[in-house]
């Protein structure tokens, strides 16, 4: 199980070569990407900021959530923090079971959590200026799905 | 001496991020921190304002030594 903060951007393709490889009795990879929007040119940059340390840790609380309810053989969380251009990954979540339905329904879970509850705080950098955002009430219905 | 951390709009707001405060519990830190900015004192006490003392989440006062790291944590965004 892996839970990383990158400032560097990743390629999620190789990240998810990495995770799969050698597994010979997983069966199910799911994986989620997610792509930091322009927007139609409302955000030029988007910044997210972390509390390194406390953040990897409840992180890894909610993977050990999700580890609980669903038998995985692995999973793992790849985030960016610091600046964003549009078009670059922000999140990679990827897990693996023996059968689909938990790797997708594990995935889900994770990304619910990651965009309405994880230790981040997030700023978009636009042309009228500069705004901190909130989880939508669309984020807290996602994630209130699983209790 | 406590290592203060603010994130998000209080980091904004106060136009600092870190720095060390002499106080010997999160009481008087937050007293300290209100006297010299007021704005800032109302903020740090305002609407899902969560403390952490060394990475976990406090509520109402704790002691702190001269190692102690605080971190003043707003509402979080999410990823």
């Amino acid at each position: 199980m892996s839970v990383r903060l990158t400032e560097a951007p990743f390629d999620p393709g190789a990240e998810l070569t990495a995770f799969t490889a050698g597994r010979t009795e997983t069966g199910a990879v799911a994986t989620f990407t997610g792509i930091a929007r322009a927007e139609a040119g409302a955000t030029a940059i988007l910044e997210l900021e972390a509390y390194p340390g406390f953040t990897e840790a409840e992180i890894g609380k909610i993977a050990q959530q999700a580890r609980a309810r669903w038998d995985l053989h692995d999973l793992m969380i790849l985030h960016r923090v610091g600046q964003i251009a549009p078009g670059e990954p922000i999140v990679f979540v990827a897990t693996a079971a023996s059968h689909r339905r938990a790797a997708f329904e594990a995935c889900d879970f994770l990304m619910d959590y990651l965009k309405s509850r994880a230790p981040f705080w997030k700023k978009e950098h636009g042309p009228d200026g500069r705004r901190w955002i909130e989880p939508t009430a669309q984020d807290h219905a996602d994630r209130d799905r699983w209790d | 001496m406590a290592r203060v951390l603010l994130f998000g709009p209080l980091r904004d707001l106060a136009g600092w991020r870190e720095r060390e405060v002499a106080a010997t519990s999160l009481a008087e830190l937050r007293s300290l921190l209100a006297a010299e900015d007021a704005d800032l004192g109302a903020a740090l006490g305002g609407k899902g304002v969560q403390i952490a003392v060394d990475q976990a989440i406090v509520r109402g006062d704790a002691p702190l030594t001269t190692r102690s790291e605080v971190a003043f944590l707003p509402p979080m965004s999410g990823g």
